[in-house]
């Protein structure tokens, strides 16, 4: 059965030739930008040794932060999150951040204890 | 893309408020609804991991020591494989976005082109897991532990390990205490004679990797490893068929009939969502 009252979104989200040059350099900058950052990461990964000896802490965060800085451009450029409207963007990420930070803080309180009750252990 | 964020519409397919929060289809806001629920299952897992490598006391084993073969060459090449499966992986998630590109333009030759090449990467990148999981289970030869506890590893010409002793040119090393996958600093390849004195005296062999002990760390290291890439592993196996349908699909131009593309869309959501855990795996299995 046909209904005439869904409206077809999708529709909206056409563009133009034009339009399309546009949004297609954002994507090849988005692209370079995931590939140096990743470069980076391997290229830190393996020789952080030689590069940045006994820094193991500050090249652990910096990993974290490259991660999250690909992880919002995939989310907000290739997944167009950021072109979405602000409410369903906020009912996406904020319940699950507010998850995920919980589960990290109680996973890291609780590891911290277990590593100390078993080195008292020995 | 930018929605019906400015555009007016008709009260009588609004909601009971007058408005229309979301703008968006039923099809595409279940699928970030999926997306939001997969993505708390592999932090679950992610976490987990954190958790035993955080709460363990044995060494752990290090990404850019375990991982560093490249296929068909010897040699030491730390996270070169790992970084080439990522790249296919972006690569393929660019093509995927620039196939979504097209379909707003309803440029049907377009579509077809960049989603054949979506589906090319992802076949790539499940092949390439399929060598590292290969790879990673034969392992590099295997270590002995002696009575005394210390750790050698085991070399032969043939990479023989059902009777390394006997095969040509066997030799130990000694292990790094802590880090079995580096040789001790000062010492040298063990002589024929003192290999085997030590190899008929071992106390266990480990070689390759399985779920009960693998010779790079303790059992839970390859546990995670097979579960957490194993289980995104699937997913891309699921993505690249459900890509496969939609570009037949697109092929007999059934998109092309119902006026837009959208279904491109929620294909690659999906495939995106793949890349993106990739990242945070990349990170947090290989690189920390």
């Amino acid at each position: 059965m046909e209904r005439d009252d869904i409206i077809e979104y999708s529709l909206d989200a056409h563009h133009s030739e034009e339009d399309g040059r546009k949004i297609r350099r954002k994507i090849w900058m988005v692209t370079a930008l995931l590939a140096v950052v990743t470069a980076i990461e391997v290229l830190v990964g393996a020789y952080w040794k030689e590069w940045f000896p006994g820094a193991w802490t500050a090249v652990k965060w910096a990993f974290v932060f490259l991660t999250l800085v690909k992880a919002t451009y995939i989310v907000m450029t290739f997944m167009h999150l950021g072109d979405e409207r602000r409410n369903i963007r906020a009912i996406i990420l904020l319940p699950y951040a507010l998850f995920i930070l919980y589960l990290l803080w109680i996973a890291l309180m609780e590891s911290n204890f277990v590593h100390w009750s078993w080195s008292t252990m020995q | 893309m930018a929605g019906d964020a400015t555009k007016t519409l008709s009260n009588d397919v609004l909601w009971g408020g007058g408005r229309s929060p979301f703008s968006i289809s039923y099809g595409k806001m279940m699928m970030w609804f999926f997306l939001v629920s997969d993505a708390l299952t592999f932090s679950g897992l992610l976490v987990a991991y954190g958790f035993v490598r955080h709460s363990t006391l044995e060494a752990w084993p290090i990404g850019e020591e375990v991982f560093r073969a490249l296929p068909g060459l010897s040699g030491s090449y730390p996270l070169i494989y790992v970084a080439l499966m990522t790249a296919i992986l972006i690569f393929s998630s660019v093509t995927m976005v620039l196939a979504v590109e097209a379909g707003h333009r309803m440029d049907k030759k377009g579509v077809i082109k960049w989603m054949f090449l979506t589906v090319l990467g992802g076949a790539f990148f499940v092949g390439s897991q399929a060598w590292e999981w290969s790879h990673f289970i034969h392992g590099g030869g295997g270590y002995i532990t002696t009575a005394d506890g210390s750790k050698y590893w085991v070399h032969n010409d043939t990479h023989d390990t059902h009777d390394p002793a006997n095969a040509p040119g066997f030799h130990l090393v000694a292990a790094q205490p802590g880090h079995y996958l580096i040789p001790a600093e000062g010492t040298h390849h063990l002589d024929h004679d003192a290999s085997l004195k030590l190899w008929n005296e071992r106390v266990n062999y480990v070689d390759g990797a399985n779920m009960t002990r693998n010779e790079y760390g303790p059992p839970q290291y390859a546990n995670f490893f097979f579960f957490i890439t194993g289980f995104h592993g699937f997913h891309v196996f699921s993505g690249v068929v459900i890509n496969i349908i939609v570009l037949i699909m697109a092929i007999q131009g059934v998109f092309h009939r119902r006026g837009h593309y959208e279904m491109i869309e929620k294909a690659g959501l999906y495939w995106h969502f793949v890349d993106l855990v990739w990242v945070f795996v990349f990170t947090f299995f290989y690189l920390l």
